[in-house]
């Protein structure tokens, strides 16, 4: 394993879609997200994380150490594994768990940071995110919660977005009684012509060391994803999506050099002057004002 | 009180969940003094030291928009995790498939918040430590934007950018309001004993755009 993270950094994300529904809203009957009061385009932290867990989930495999925990879908041979244990002994021992654990606890102090630790040196999303572990109150053990170093806030598009409902046939019909009246069935999807989001993260070195040992490699790998996140996202919804900027910037110390407001202000995305409906990356302009950045940070472009 | 500080803290969202409205989350009118603390830990704690938050300005008037969002609705099982700790040949992850819930949340946008705070001494210094080494290092990491980790207003997917609040006025967005009755709030998590963690609430009132936490009655 190589190193923990020895400093805090900063990242600006930008990308963009084309023709699809970056994120649906559940209360709008699943019409991309929009700030109701300015208009702009949101895409929600966690629909950007699931993206970077189901980056690391298809690239790892399912390694030692890149497990996800959080995880959409149900592995194939993991169901098998488990269909073998229900026709075989299936103790539900709650109780005797709960015993063990009381007993560990009395026995050794350490036992809810053990825990910890395990899940963290198994699991990607748990060492970047973190995750709520249940207070086992009965044992009194507390795993509590870890907070991961990596925290990303909401992306929002730089220009006010319009979604456009899409009426489309299908001539497959669903029900037999339906097929005798009818010959297509319609369906709606929305879908953004265009919109560049801008998403902004935070990793603190500081958790990372103290709490789930976030290492150099892992870093790598969350750049990588990061970069990658949509590449093996498409689907019918999504249209084209790809990142078109990832803007770190390094801190030379663990607890930083400046503010983060700083560093994302020197980062500037503006629409060309003579564009009025921007539809491509190219109508965009992106400006890194180095002259307002300290010398002590490092930045770098990694797309 | 030679060792206050006043930091001011801004950003785009908050959400300070009110404990009765926690399923689909439904935000205080403003941070409440536990947030408060928690944002001034995350740029600097030290086990030598407690923050008393004295007041909070709100600077920016209160509105609130709302997010729905997937969200799985179970926890990591301790008594799963030692299974496997202890060689147990079990899955161990949240299938969203199974456990995932829409939940709303009601949310504060375009916040602003001045924080005026004090911190103690506790029984946990070192010899070593002094008020004023305390507040020297507060003062360094605020003009210098350092921070432990990003300190963020309820949730983590809301970062709050924060620096020292040089302003001797603070203009509040509530200056003509002379008296706004929030009702109960929750001033905290008496943590002290850990077996019987206890919520602490406290009535907030907002006077001019500032609610005073120094000598509030604190209701159990």
């Amino acid at each position: 394993m190589s190193d923990v993270i020895k400093n805090r950094y900063e990242f600006v994300i930008l990308f963009d879609v084309e023709n699809g529904n970056p994120n649906g809203d559940p209360d709008a009957g699943n019409m991309p997200r929009v700030d109701p009061e300015s208009g702009l385009g949101l895409v929600t932290d966690v629909c950007l994380k699931r993206k970077i867990r189901n980056y690391v989930e298809t690239v790892k495999e399912d390694e030692d150490g890149y497990k996800i925990y959080i995880k959409k879908d149900v592995p194939l041979n993991q169901s098998d594994r488990e269909a073998c244990v229900s026709v075989g002994v299936n103790e539900t021992e709650d109780k005797k768990v709960t015993e063990e654990l009381k007993k560990l606890k009395r026995n050794d102090p350490d036992a809810d940071v053990k825990l910890r630790n395990y899940m963290c040196d198994h699991f990607f999303d748990i060492r970047t995110f973190g995750a709520v572990m249940t207070t086992f109150v009965k044992a009194s053990l507390n795993c509590g919660q870890v907070r991961g170093p990596v925290q990303i806030g909401f992306a929002r598009s730089i220009d006010p977005i319009i979604s456009q409902e899409v009426t489309i046939t299908r001539v497959a019909i669903t029900t037999e009684k339906d097929a005798e009246d009818k010959n297509t069935e319609i369906g709606r999807k929305s879908i953004v012509p265009y919109a560049l989001y801008r998403a902004e993260g935070f990793i603190s070195a500081n958790l990372a060391r103290k709490v789930t040992g976030f290492t150099e490699e892992d870093l790598d790998l969350l750049w990588e994803a990061i970069i990658n996140m949509f590449e093996h996202d498409h689907s019918a919804a999504r249209g084209k999506m790809a990142v078109r900027e990832l803007i770190v910037f390094k801190h030379s110390k663990e607890l930083g050099d400046c503010p983060a407001y700083k560093l994302f202000d020197a980062v500037e995305v503006k629409r060309k002057e003579d564009v009025e409906y921007p539809r491509k990356y190219q109508d965009y302009t992106v400006t890194l004002r180095k002259e307002d950045i300290p010398e002590s940070v490092q930045v770098k472009r990694m797309v | 009180m030679g060792i206050g500080v006043k930091v001011k803290v801004w950003g785009d969202y908050a959400l300070f969940s009110r404990p009765e409205l926690k399923v689909e989350r439904y935000s205080y009118d403003v941070m409440t003094p536990s947030a408060a603390r928690g944002i001034l830990e995350a740029i600097y704690w030290h086990p030598g030291l407690r923050w008393k938050i004295d007041r909070i300005y709100v600077n920016k008037p209160i509105r609130f928009t709302s997010v729905r969002r997937n969200e799985v609705k179970s926890k990591a099982l301790a008594s799963k995790v030692f299974e496997v700790y202890n060689g147990a040949e079990k899955p161990l992850y949240i299938s969203t498939k199974q456990d995932i819930v829409q939940r709303a949340s009601v949310i504060l946008t375009d916040v602003e918040y001045v924080i005026e705070a004090h911190f103690e001494m506790t029984d946990k210094a070192n010899e070593t430590d002094n008020p004023g080494k305390f507040k020297d290092i507060m003062l360094r990491r605020l003009k210098r934007g350092e921070c432990y980790h990003m300190p963020y207003f309820g949730c983590r997917e809301f970062p709050a950018h924060f620096a020292l609040c040089e302003e001797e006025k603070i203009h509040t967005a509530y200056e003509n309001v002379e008296e706004k009755d929030m009702g109960l709030m929750l001033f905290g998590m008496d943590y002290s004993d850990l077996e019987n963690i206890e919520p602490m609430f406290f009535r907030a009132v907002m006077r001019k755009g500032v609610i005073d936490l120094r000598n509030c009655e604190v209701i159990r």
